[in-house]
Protein backbone atom coordinates (compact mmCIF):
# COMPACT_ATOMS: atom_id res chain seq x y z
CA UNK A 1 0.00 0.00 0.00
CA UNK A 2 3.05 2.18 0.95
CA UNK A 3 4.34 1.91 -2.55
CA UNK A 4 0.97 3.11 -4.45
CA UNK A 5 0.32 5.62 -1.85
CA UNK A 6 2.01 8.17 -4.94
CA UNK A 7 0.15 7.00 -7.35
CA UNK A 8 -3.11 7.39 -5.30
CA UNK A 9 -2.33 10.96 -3.95
CA UNK A 10 -3.40 12.66 -7.24
CA UNK A 11 -6.73 11.04 -7.66
CA UNK A 12 -7.28 11.44 -4.14
CA UNK A 13 -6.46 15.55 -4.08
CA UNK A 14 -9.06 15.89 -6.90
CA UNK A 15 -11.98 13.83 -4.88
CA UNK A 16 -10.48 15.60 -1.77
CA UNK A 17 -11.67 19.47 -2.88
CA UNK A 18 -14.70 18.16 -5.02
CA UNK A 19 -17.15 18.66 -2.29
CA UNK A 20 -15.75 22.03 -1.19
CA UNK A 21 -16.92 23.88 -5.08
CA UNK A 22 -19.44 22.73 -7.57
CA UNK A 23 -18.92 20.80 -10.67
CA UNK A 24 -18.79 23.06 -13.02
CA UNK A 25 -15.82 25.08 -11.16
CA UNK A 26 -14.26 21.82 -10.14
CA UNK A 27 -13.96 20.84 -13.76
CA UNK A 28 -12.69 24.01 -14.76
CA UNK A 29 -10.04 24.20 -11.57
CA UNK A 30 -8.83 20.94 -12.27
CA UNK A 31 -8.38 21.34 -16.22
CA UNK A 32 -6.38 24.54 -15.71
CA UNK A 33 -4.57 22.92 -12.59
CA UNK A 34 -3.42 20.07 -15.26
CA UNK A 35 -2.92 22.42 -17.82
CA UNK A 36 -0.25 24.14 -15.72
CA UNK A 37 1.41 20.96 -14.44
CA UNK A 38 2.01 20.16 -18.14
CA UNK A 39 3.76 23.22 -18.64
CA UNK A 40 5.71 22.94 -15.34
CA UNK A 41 6.40 19.15 -16.51
CA UNK A 42 8.11 20.81 -19.73
CA UNK A 43 10.14 22.88 -17.49
CA UNK A 44 10.96 20.53 -15.01
CA UNK A 45 11.56 16.70 -16.69
CA UNK A 46 15.44 18.05 -18.02
CA UNK A 47 16.43 19.57 -14.76
CA UNK A 48 15.31 16.40 -12.64
CA UNK A 49 17.28 14.36 -14.97
CA UNK A 50 20.38 16.37 -14.97
CA UNK A 51 20.42 16.17 -11.03
CA UNK A 52 20.01 12.55 -11.22
CA UNK A 53 22.16 11.80 -13.95
CA UNK A 54 25.48 13.81 -12.39
CA UNK A 55 24.68 15.65 -9.11
CA UNK A 56 24.39 18.82 -11.36
CA UNK A 57 22.04 21.85 -9.53
CA UNK A 58 21.67 24.06 -12.18
CA UNK A 59 19.24 26.91 -10.91
CA UNK A 60 20.31 28.56 -14.22
CA UNK A 61 17.45 26.42 -15.66
CA UNK A 62 15.48 29.20 -15.54
CA UNK A 63 16.94 31.21 -18.31
CA UNK A 64 16.47 28.47 -20.68
CA UNK A 65 11.95 28.96 -20.23
CA UNK A 66 12.92 32.55 -20.77
CA UNK A 67 14.67 32.30 -23.61
CA UNK A 68 12.16 30.05 -25.11
CA UNK A 69 9.33 32.28 -24.01
CA UNK A 70 11.33 34.98 -26.16
CA UNK A 71 11.71 33.57 -29.07
CA UNK A 72 7.95 32.25 -29.08
CA UNK A 73 7.41 36.07 -29.42
CA UNK A 74 9.82 37.19 -31.72
CA UNK A 75 9.07 34.09 -33.93
CA UNK A 76 5.22 34.66 -33.61
CA UNK A 77 5.52 38.37 -34.02
CA UNK A 78 6.05 38.49 -37.82
CA UNK A 79 4.23 35.11 -38.32
CA UNK A 80 0.89 37.98 -37.22
CA UNK A 81 -1.02 36.58 -40.26
CA UNK A 82 -0.77 32.84 -39.56
CA UNK A 83 -1.64 33.29 -35.85
CA UNK A 84 -4.74 35.46 -36.72
CA UNK A 85 -5.73 33.63 -39.53
CA UNK A 86 -9.36 31.59 -39.50
CA UNK A 87 -7.28 28.50 -41.42
CA UNK A 88 -6.20 26.28 -38.01
CA UNK A 89 -3.45 25.03 -40.50
CA UNK A 90 -1.58 28.15 -40.07
CA UNK A 91 -2.42 28.60 -36.83
CA UNK A 92 -0.63 25.35 -36.16
CA UNK A 93 1.90 25.92 -38.61
CA UNK A 94 2.56 29.61 -36.24
CA UNK A 95 2.58 27.21 -33.41
CA UNK A 96 5.11 24.83 -34.66
CA UNK A 97 7.39 27.03 -35.89
CA UNK A 98 7.58 29.05 -32.48
CA UNK A 99 8.12 26.21 -30.20
CA UNK A 100 10.55 24.67 -32.48
CA UNK A 101 12.49 27.81 -32.41
CA UNK A 102 12.27 27.82 -28.71
CA UNK A 103 13.54 24.21 -28.31
CA UNK A 104 16.23 24.81 -30.90
CA UNK A 105 17.65 27.99 -29.47
CA UNK A 106 17.20 26.65 -25.08
CA UNK A 107 18.91 23.37 -26.31
CA UNK A 108 21.76 25.33 -28.23
CA UNK A 109 22.17 27.68 -25.21
CA UNK A 110 22.26 25.00 -22.84
CA UNK A 111 24.90 22.88 -25.41
CA UNK A 112 27.11 26.05 -25.26
CA UNK A 113 25.94 26.18 -21.33
CA UNK A 114 26.72 22.82 -20.86
CA UNK A 115 30.50 23.04 -22.22
CA UNK A 116 31.41 26.67 -20.66
CA UNK A 117 30.59 26.83 -17.28
CA UNK A 118 28.76 23.33 -15.59
CA UNK A 119 31.82 20.63 -17.23
CA UNK A 120 34.03 22.95 -14.85
CA UNK A 121 31.99 22.48 -11.47
CA UNK A 122 31.23 18.43 -11.88
CA UNK A 123 31.20 17.36 -8.17
CA UNK A 124 30.66 20.43 -6.41
CA UNK A 125 27.40 21.76 -5.42
CA UNK A 126 28.48 25.20 -3.61
CA UNK A 127 30.15 25.73 -7.11
CA UNK A 128 27.43 24.80 -9.24
CA UNK A 129 24.65 26.95 -7.34
CA UNK A 130 26.71 30.16 -7.65
CA UNK A 131 28.16 29.41 -11.13
CA UNK A 132 24.12 28.69 -12.69
CA UNK A 133 22.78 31.28 -10.32
CA UNK A 134 25.05 33.60 -11.38
CA UNK A 135 24.54 32.05 -15.15
CA UNK A 136 20.73 33.22 -14.74
CA UNK A 137 21.40 36.71 -13.51
CA UNK A 138 23.83 37.10 -16.90
CA UNK A 139 21.18 35.60 -19.06
CA UNK A 140 18.66 37.81 -17.52
CA UNK A 141 20.57 40.49 -18.18
CA UNK A 142 21.21 39.43 -22.02
CA UNK A 143 17.45 38.84 -22.79
CA UNK A 144 17.10 42.53 -21.37
CA UNK A 145 19.58 43.65 -23.71
CA UNK A 146 18.09 41.34 -26.78
CA UNK A 147 14.55 42.26 -26.19
CA UNK A 148 14.36 45.66 -23.61
CA UNK A 149 13.01 45.83 -20.09
CA UNK A 150 9.78 46.26 -21.19
CA UNK A 151 6.92 43.49 -21.18
CA UNK A 152 6.15 42.02 -24.21
CA UNK A 153 2.49 41.14 -25.49
CA UNK A 154 2.40 37.79 -27.45
CA UNK A 155 -1.26 36.83 -28.96
CA UNK A 156 -2.04 33.01 -28.88
CA UNK A 157 -3.08 31.61 -32.46
CA UNK A 158 -7.06 31.84 -33.22
CA UNK A 159 -7.88 28.08 -32.97
CA UNK A 160 -6.78 27.96 -29.43
CA UNK A 161 -8.58 31.27 -28.23
CA UNK A 162 -11.23 31.25 -26.46
CA UNK A 163 -13.48 28.40 -24.45
CA UNK A 164 -15.91 25.62 -24.43
CA UNK A 165 -18.73 24.14 -22.80
CA UNK A 166 -17.78 20.63 -21.04
CA UNK A 167 -20.08 19.19 -18.74
CA UNK A 168 -21.08 22.80 -17.98
CA UNK A 169 -17.91 24.00 -17.04
CA UNK A 170 -16.20 26.61 -19.06
CA UNK A 171 -13.51 24.79 -20.31
CA UNK A 172 -10.08 27.30 -21.77
CA UNK A 173 -9.27 26.19 -25.38
CA UNK A 174 -5.59 26.72 -24.72
CA UNK A 175 -5.68 24.81 -21.73
CA UNK A 176 -7.18 21.54 -23.27
CA UNK A 177 -4.03 22.07 -25.93
CA UNK A 178 -1.21 22.14 -23.10
CA UNK A 179 -3.10 19.07 -21.37
CA UNK A 180 -2.32 17.52 -24.89
CA UNK A 181 0.63 18.23 -25.87
CA UNK A 182 2.10 17.30 -22.36
CA UNK A 183 0.92 14.55 -21.98
CA UNK A 184 2.30 13.74 -25.79
CA UNK A 185 5.66 14.87 -24.51
CA UNK A 186 5.62 12.70 -21.12
CA UNK A 187 4.54 9.56 -23.44
CA UNK A 188 7.03 10.07 -25.59
CA UNK A 189 9.63 10.14 -22.68
CA UNK A 190 8.28 7.46 -20.89
CA UNK A 191 8.76 5.63 -24.18
CA UNK A 192 12.72 6.54 -24.63
CA UNK A 193 13.23 5.88 -21.19
CA UNK A 194 11.41 2.59 -21.32
CA UNK A 195 11.37 1.47 -24.66
CA UNK A 196 15.10 2.56 -25.39
CA UNK A 197 18.62 1.51 -24.74
CA UNK A 198 19.65 5.70 -24.09
CA UNK A 199 16.75 5.25 -22.12
CA UNK A 200 17.68 2.29 -20.06
CA UNK A 201 21.47 3.65 -19.49
CA UNK A 202 19.82 7.04 -18.50
CA UNK A 203 17.60 5.19 -15.48
CA UNK A 204 20.34 3.06 -14.86
CA UNK A 205 22.50 6.53 -14.81
CA UNK A 206 20.38 8.16 -12.38
CA UNK A 207 20.45 5.52 -10.22
CA UNK A 208 24.32 4.49 -10.18
CA UNK A 209 26.59 6.42 -12.74
CA UNK A 210 29.52 4.83 -11.34
CA UNK A 211 28.00 0.93 -12.14
CA UNK A 212 27.03 2.25 -15.77
CA UNK A 213 30.75 3.93 -16.76
CA UNK A 214 31.93 0.51 -15.25
CA UNK A 215 29.30 -1.41 -17.67
CA UNK A 216 31.60 0.53 -20.72
CA UNK A 217 29.00 3.32 -21.00
CA UNK A 218 30.13 7.02 -21.47
CA UNK A 219 28.08 8.90 -19.31
CA UNK A 220 29.29 11.98 -19.86
CA UNK A 221 28.81 12.05 -23.40
CA UNK A 222 25.18 10.83 -22.57
CA UNK A 223 24.67 13.67 -19.76
CA UNK A 224 25.74 16.21 -22.39
CA UNK A 225 22.83 15.11 -24.25
CA UNK A 226 20.46 14.87 -21.76
CA UNK A 227 21.20 18.59 -21.07
CA UNK A 228 20.72 19.65 -24.37
CA UNK A 229 17.37 17.97 -24.26
CA UNK A 230 16.60 19.40 -20.91
CA UNK A 231 17.24 22.85 -21.97
CA UNK A 232 15.45 22.41 -25.06
CA UNK A 233 12.43 20.86 -23.43
CA UNK A 234 12.40 23.53 -21.02
CA UNK A 235 12.76 26.01 -24.02
CA UNK A 236 9.28 24.57 -25.03
CA UNK A 237 8.20 24.93 -21.53
CA UNK A 238 8.84 28.55 -22.04
CA UNK A 239 7.11 29.02 -25.26
CA UNK A 240 4.14 27.42 -23.69
CA UNK A 241 3.86 29.41 -20.90
CA UNK A 242 4.60 32.64 -22.58
CA UNK A 243 1.47 31.59 -24.84
CA UNK A 244 -0.65 30.97 -21.91
CA UNK A 245 0.26 34.37 -20.13
CA UNK A 246 0.09 36.21 -22.87
CA UNK A 247 2.39 39.02 -21.58
CA UNK A 248 6.27 38.28 -20.64
CA UNK A 249 8.72 39.86 -18.68
CA UNK A 250 12.28 39.23 -18.74
CA UNK A 251 11.78 37.33 -14.87
CA UNK A 252 9.33 34.70 -16.23
CA UNK A 253 11.71 32.02 -15.88
CA UNK A 254 13.27 33.79 -12.54
CA UNK A 255 9.57 32.98 -11.53
CA UNK A 256 8.98 29.64 -12.76
CA UNK A 257 12.25 28.80 -10.77
CA UNK A 258 11.11 28.24 -7.91
CA UNK A 259 8.21 26.65 -9.08
CA UNK A 260 10.43 24.20 -11.27
CA UNK A 261 12.28 23.28 -8.10
CA UNK A 262 9.77 22.52 -5.61
CA UNK A 263 7.81 19.93 -8.84
CA UNK A 264 11.06 18.12 -9.07
CA UNK A 265 11.76 17.71 -5.18
CA UNK A 266 8.08 16.86 -4.63
CA UNK A 267 8.58 14.35 -7.64
CA UNK A 268 12.00 12.20 -6.22
CA UNK A 269 15.53 13.61 -7.21
CA UNK A 270 15.83 12.38 -10.93
CA UNK A 271 12.67 10.61 -11.06
CA UNK A 272 10.68 11.89 -14.56
CA UNK A 273 7.23 10.02 -13.00
CA UNK A 274 7.30 11.83 -10.01
CA UNK A 275 8.58 15.11 -11.60
CA UNK A 276 5.04 14.33 -14.02
CA UNK A 277 3.34 13.88 -10.63
CA UNK A 278 4.91 16.73 -8.90
CA UNK A 279 3.64 18.90 -11.88
CA UNK A 280 0.53 17.90 -11.74
CA UNK A 281 0.08 18.21 -7.48
CA UNK A 282 1.61 21.53 -7.78
CA UNK A 283 -0.63 22.85 -10.79
CA UNK A 284 -4.16 21.72 -9.16
CA UNK A 285 -2.75 22.99 -5.54
CA UNK A 286 -2.32 26.62 -7.26
CA UNK A 287 -6.13 26.52 -8.76
CA UNK A 288 -8.38 25.00 -6.38
CA UNK A 289 -6.45 26.69 -3.43
CA UNK A 290 -6.33 30.24 -5.30
CA UNK A 291 -9.97 29.27 -5.82
CA UNK A 292 -11.15 27.90 -2.07
CA UNK A 293 -8.52 30.61 -0.04
CA UNK A 294 -7.27 33.28 -2.54
CA UNK A 295 -4.79 34.37 0.92
CA UNK A 296 -3.22 31.42 0.97
CA UNK A 297 -2.59 31.04 -2.73
CA UNK A 298 1.19 32.27 -2.77
CA UNK A 299 2.10 29.50 0.00
CA UNK A 300 0.04 27.10 -1.34
CA UNK A 301 3.19 25.32 -2.89
CA UNK A 302 5.22 25.62 0.18
CA UNK A 303 2.87 24.02 2.22
CA UNK A 304 2.63 21.15 -0.53
CA UNK A 305 6.12 20.37 -0.20
CA UNK A 306 6.69 20.80 3.41
CA UNK A 307 3.70 18.21 3.80
CA UNK A 308 5.09 15.33 1.14
CA UNK A 309 8.45 15.92 2.26
CA UNK A 310 7.47 15.04 5.90
CA UNK A 311 5.73 11.81 4.65
CA UNK A 312 8.31 10.70 2.17
CA UNK A 313 11.97 12.66 2.97
CA UNK A 314 13.12 11.86 -0.23
CA UNK A 315 10.02 12.81 -2.36
CA UNK A 316 7.47 11.06 -3.87
CA UNK A 317 9.03 8.53 -6.25
CA UNK A 318 13.13 8.15 -4.69
CA UNK A 319 15.59 7.26 -6.99
CA UNK A 320 19.03 5.50 -5.82
CA UNK A 321 20.28 6.98 -2.62
CA UNK A 322 18.87 10.14 -3.83
CA UNK B 1 54.77 -13.98 -15.59
CA UNK B 2 55.03 -15.10 -19.71
CA UNK B 3 50.68 -15.77 -19.92
CA UNK B 4 49.78 -12.57 -17.97
CA UNK B 5 46.80 -11.09 -19.13
CA UNK B 6 46.81 -8.51 -16.53
CA UNK B 7 49.46 -6.88 -14.46
CA UNK B 8 50.23 -4.46 -11.87
CA UNK B 9 53.43 -3.11 -11.39
CA UNK B 10 54.38 -0.62 -8.62
CA UNK B 11 50.51 0.57 -8.35
CA UNK B 12 50.25 3.55 -5.59
CA UNK B 13 46.72 5.07 -5.35
CA UNK B 14 45.78 7.90 -2.85
CA UNK B 15 42.19 8.91 -1.96
CA UNK B 16 42.33 11.99 -0.72
CA UNK B 17 44.63 12.69 1.58
CA UNK B 18 45.13 8.74 1.88
CA UNK B 19 47.99 6.60 0.86
CA UNK B 20 46.03 3.39 0.27
CA UNK B 21 48.36 1.35 -2.58
CA UNK B 22 52.08 1.21 -1.76
CA UNK B 23 53.64 -0.07 -4.69
CA UNK B 24 51.67 -3.11 -5.23
CA UNK B 25 52.68 -5.50 -7.92
CA UNK B 26 51.20 -9.00 -9.26
CA UNK B 27 49.95 -10.83 -12.11
CA UNK B 28 46.85 -12.54 -13.30
CA UNK B 29 47.53 -15.65 -15.82
CA UNK B 30 45.27 -15.91 -18.66
CA UNK B 31 42.68 -18.70 -18.03
CA UNK B 32 43.17 -19.03 -14.38
CA UNK B 33 41.59 -18.24 -11.42
CA UNK B 34 43.49 -15.50 -9.20
CA UNK B 35 42.55 -14.96 -5.75
CA UNK B 36 43.49 -11.83 -3.90
CA UNK B 37 43.60 -12.26 -0.56
CA UNK B 38 44.25 -10.18 2.86
CA UNK B 39 42.58 -8.70 5.90
CA UNK B 40 39.96 -5.63 5.99
CA UNK B 41 41.41 -2.65 5.34
CA UNK B 42 44.61 -4.28 3.64
CA UNK B 43 43.72 -2.25 0.16
CA UNK B 44 41.93 -4.96 -1.70
CA UNK B 45 39.32 -2.71 -2.89
CA UNK B 46 41.25 -0.16 -3.74
CA UNK B 47 43.33 -2.40 -5.98
CA UNK B 48 40.19 -3.26 -8.23
CA UNK B 49 39.25 0.22 -8.02
CA UNK B 50 42.26 1.67 -9.40
CA UNK B 51 41.93 -1.66 -11.89
CA UNK B 52 39.01 0.06 -13.33
CA UNK B 53 39.74 3.39 -13.25
CA UNK B 54 37.28 4.65 -10.79
CA UNK B 55 40.48 5.91 -8.68
CA UNK B 56 43.44 6.67 -10.42
CA UNK B 57 46.73 5.31 -9.77
CA UNK B 58 49.23 8.21 -8.88
CA UNK B 59 51.99 5.82 -9.90
CA UNK B 60 52.61 2.58 -11.30
CA UNK B 61 51.62 0.75 -14.32
CA UNK B 62 47.97 -1.32 -14.95
CA UNK B 63 48.71 -3.37 -17.70
CA UNK B 64 46.09 -5.22 -19.63
CA UNK B 65 46.77 -7.80 -22.34
CA UNK B 66 49.73 -5.77 -23.45
CA UNK B 67 48.16 -2.42 -23.10
CA UNK B 68 49.17 0.22 -19.96
CA UNK B 69 45.67 0.94 -18.79
CA UNK B 70 46.38 3.17 -15.77
CA UNK B 71 45.25 6.52 -17.40
CA UNK B 72 42.10 5.18 -19.13
CA UNK B 73 38.58 6.13 -18.55
CA UNK B 74 36.88 3.38 -16.50
CA UNK B 75 34.55 3.21 -19.68
CA UNK B 76 37.32 2.80 -22.29
CA UNK B 77 38.65 -0.14 -19.42
CA UNK B 78 35.17 -1.87 -19.50
CA UNK B 79 35.54 -1.89 -23.30
CA UNK B 80 38.48 -3.84 -23.30
CA UNK B 81 36.65 -7.21 -22.07
CA UNK B 82 37.08 -6.58 -18.45
CA UNK B 83 33.55 -7.48 -16.23
CA UNK B 84 33.39 -5.62 -12.87
CA UNK B 85 31.55 -6.93 -9.91
CA UNK B 86 31.69 -4.43 -7.10
CA UNK B 87 31.49 -5.26 -2.93
CA UNK B 88 28.13 -3.60 -3.58
CA UNK B 89 26.87 -5.46 -6.41
CA UNK B 90 26.66 -2.29 -8.15
CA UNK B 91 22.40 -3.52 -9.59
CA UNK B 92 20.23 -1.24 -10.84
CA UNK B 93 17.38 -1.76 -8.19
CA UNK B 94 14.90 0.26 -10.37
CA UNK B 95 15.58 -1.74 -13.27
CA UNK B 96 14.07 -5.50 -13.66
CA UNK B 97 16.70 -8.33 -14.25
CA UNK B 98 16.25 -8.13 -17.88
CA UNK B 99 17.30 -5.00 -17.77
CA UNK B 100 20.01 -5.47 -15.71
CA UNK B 101 21.51 -8.17 -17.86
CA UNK B 102 20.52 -6.34 -21.11
CA UNK B 103 22.59 -3.26 -19.95
CA UNK B 104 25.90 -5.18 -20.20
CA UNK B 105 25.13 -6.33 -23.27
CA UNK B 106 26.11 -5.28 -26.98
CA UNK B 107 24.33 -3.33 -29.35
CA UNK B 108 22.58 -6.41 -30.88
CA UNK B 109 21.09 -7.03 -27.09
CA UNK B 110 20.98 -10.64 -25.97
CA UNK B 111 22.76 -13.47 -27.43
CA UNK B 112 20.50 -16.23 -26.91
CA UNK B 113 23.14 -18.99 -26.10
CA UNK B 114 24.74 -16.76 -23.39
CA UNK B 115 21.36 -16.03 -22.00
CA UNK B 116 20.82 -19.62 -21.47
CA UNK B 117 24.19 -20.29 -20.20
CA UNK B 118 23.10 -17.79 -17.45
CA UNK B 119 19.94 -18.78 -16.84
CA UNK B 120 21.09 -22.06 -16.46
CA UNK B 121 24.16 -20.93 -13.98
CA UNK B 122 21.00 -19.27 -11.79
CA UNK B 123 18.01 -20.26 -12.61
CA UNK B 124 15.99 -17.91 -10.11
CA UNK B 125 16.93 -15.32 -12.06
CA UNK B 126 14.93 -16.71 -15.20
CA UNK B 127 11.86 -16.99 -12.49
CA UNK B 128 12.47 -13.41 -11.51
CA UNK B 129 13.11 -11.99 -15.25
CA UNK B 130 10.50 -9.44 -15.21
CA UNK B 131 10.72 -8.22 -11.89
CA UNK B 132 12.60 -5.07 -10.32
CA UNK B 133 16.52 -6.36 -9.03
CA UNK B 134 15.65 -4.31 -5.76
CA UNK B 135 13.23 -7.21 -4.83
CA UNK B 136 15.71 -9.52 -4.71
CA UNK B 137 17.39 -11.27 -1.75
CA UNK B 138 21.35 -10.40 -1.09
CA UNK B 139 22.20 -13.57 -2.95
CA UNK B 140 20.03 -13.46 -5.59
CA UNK B 141 21.65 -9.50 -6.10
CA UNK B 142 24.89 -11.51 -6.15
CA UNK B 143 23.69 -14.18 -8.79
CA UNK B 144 22.40 -11.06 -10.89
CA UNK B 145 25.91 -9.02 -10.80
CA UNK B 146 28.01 -11.79 -11.59
CA UNK B 147 24.90 -12.96 -14.52
CA UNK B 148 25.84 -9.56 -15.54
CA UNK B 149 29.35 -9.47 -16.32
CA UNK B 150 29.30 -12.95 -18.21
CA UNK B 151 26.30 -12.25 -20.31
CA UNK B 152 28.52 -11.09 -22.97
CA UNK B 153 32.39 -12.55 -23.60
CA UNK B 154 34.66 -10.75 -21.57
CA UNK B 155 38.49 -11.40 -21.45
CA UNK B 156 38.76 -10.78 -17.25
CA UNK B 157 35.99 -11.11 -14.96
CA UNK B 158 36.56 -8.99 -11.40
CA UNK B 159 34.85 -9.97 -8.92
CA UNK B 160 34.86 -8.17 -5.36
CA UNK B 161 33.90 -9.84 -2.48
CA UNK B 162 31.01 -12.17 -3.80
CA UNK B 163 30.35 -14.30 -0.63
CA UNK B 164 29.93 -11.20 1.69
CA UNK B 165 27.21 -11.41 3.80
CA UNK B 166 25.75 -14.01 2.24
CA UNK B 167 24.03 -17.62 3.46
CA UNK B 168 26.00 -20.77 4.03
CA UNK B 169 23.72 -22.36 1.28
CA UNK B 170 23.71 -19.35 -1.50
CA UNK B 171 27.55 -19.45 -0.56
CA UNK B 172 27.73 -22.76 -1.68
CA UNK B 173 26.16 -21.96 -5.07
CA UNK B 174 28.33 -19.35 -5.64
CA UNK B 175 31.33 -21.68 -5.58
CA UNK B 176 29.57 -23.93 -8.36
CA UNK B 177 28.84 -21.53 -10.28
CA UNK B 178 32.58 -19.93 -10.18
CA UNK B 179 33.49 -23.74 -10.76
CA UNK B 180 32.20 -23.71 -14.32
CA UNK B 181 33.59 -20.41 -15.10
CA UNK B 182 36.71 -21.50 -14.32
CA UNK B 183 36.05 -25.06 -16.02
CA UNK B 184 35.45 -22.93 -19.17
CA UNK B 185 39.14 -21.48 -18.82
CA UNK B 186 37.66 -18.12 -18.21
CA UNK B 187 40.30 -15.38 -16.25
CA UNK B 188 39.18 -14.32 -13.04
CA UNK B 189 40.51 -12.22 -10.26
CA UNK B 190 38.87 -12.53 -7.57
CA UNK B 191 38.73 -11.05 -4.33
CA UNK B 192 37.46 -12.96 -1.20
CA UNK B 193 37.52 -12.71 2.48
CA UNK B 194 36.50 -16.61 2.43
CA UNK B 195 39.23 -19.25 2.43
CA UNK B 196 37.18 -22.12 1.59
CA UNK B 197 35.83 -20.49 -1.27
CA UNK B 198 39.71 -19.58 -2.26
CA UNK B 199 40.75 -22.50 -1.88
CA UNK B 200 37.96 -24.31 -3.73
CA UNK B 201 38.63 -22.09 -6.97
CA UNK B 202 41.99 -20.44 -6.69
CA UNK B 203 45.01 -21.25 -9.41
CA UNK B 204 47.59 -18.82 -8.14
CA UNK B 205 46.84 -16.14 -5.07
CA UNK B 206 48.28 -12.88 -4.22
CA UNK B 207 48.00 -11.48 -0.47
CA UNK B 208 47.91 -7.79 0.44
CA UNK B 209 48.52 -6.07 3.69
CA UNK B 210 48.92 -2.52 4.47
CA UNK B 211 48.50 -1.89 0.77
CA UNK B 212 51.65 -4.21 -0.70
CA UNK B 213 51.40 -7.79 -2.02
CA UNK B 214 53.18 -9.80 0.48
CA UNK B 215 52.59 -13.25 -0.93
CA UNK B 216 52.31 -14.54 -4.57
CA UNK B 217 51.82 -18.10 -5.36
CA UNK B 218 50.35 -21.07 -6.19
CA UNK B 219 46.71 -21.18 -4.03
CA UNK B 220 47.59 -25.01 -3.57
CA UNK B 221 50.18 -24.18 -1.48
CA UNK B 222 48.80 -21.63 0.84
CA UNK B 223 46.12 -23.95 1.27
CA UNK B 224 48.87 -27.11 2.72
CA UNK B 225 50.47 -24.20 4.41
CA UNK B 226 48.64 -23.10 7.68
CA UNK B 227 51.48 -21.49 9.28
CA UNK B 228 51.71 -19.40 6.51
CA UNK B 229 48.09 -18.47 6.20
CA UNK B 230 48.06 -17.87 10.09
CA UNK B 231 50.67 -15.48 9.37
CA UNK B 232 49.14 -13.75 6.21
CA UNK B 233 45.13 -13.94 7.35
CA UNK B 234 45.41 -14.67 10.71
CA UNK B 235 43.46 -17.74 9.83
CA UNK B 236 43.86 -21.68 9.54
CA UNK B 237 42.28 -23.28 7.19
CA UNK B 238 40.93 -25.95 10.16
CA UNK B 239 39.02 -23.43 11.24
CA UNK B 240 36.66 -23.04 8.24
CA UNK B 241 36.46 -26.52 7.61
Amino acid sequence: MNRLAPYLLLPAVMLAVMPFMSHSSWLALTVAGLAMGMMLFLMASGLTLVFGLMDVLNFAHGGFITLGAYLAVSVLGPLTGWVSSESWALNLLALLAAVLAAAIASGVAGLAFEAILIRRVYGSHLQQILITVGGLIVAGELIVALWGPQPLPLAKPAILRGSFLLFGATIETYRMAAVAVGLVVYAGMHALLNRTRIGLVVRAGVENREMVEALGYRVRRLFVGVFVAGSALAGIGGAMWAEYQELITPSIGGEMTILVFIVVIIGGLGSVSGCFTGAMLVGLAANYVGFLAPKLALGSNIALMVAILLWRPRGLFPVGGK
Amino acid sequence: MPNALLTFEGVHTHIGPYHILHGVDFAVPEGEVTMLLGRNGAGKTTALRSLMGLWKPNQGRITFAGRDISKLPTPEIARLGIAYVPETMGIFAALTVRENLLLATGPAGFQQDRLDTVLALFPVLGQKFAQAAGGLSGGQKQMLAISRAIIEERRLLVVDEPTKGLAPAVILHLIEAFQKLKAARTTILLVEQNFEMARALGDTVAVMEDGRIVHRGDMAALAADTGLQERLLGLSLAAHQ
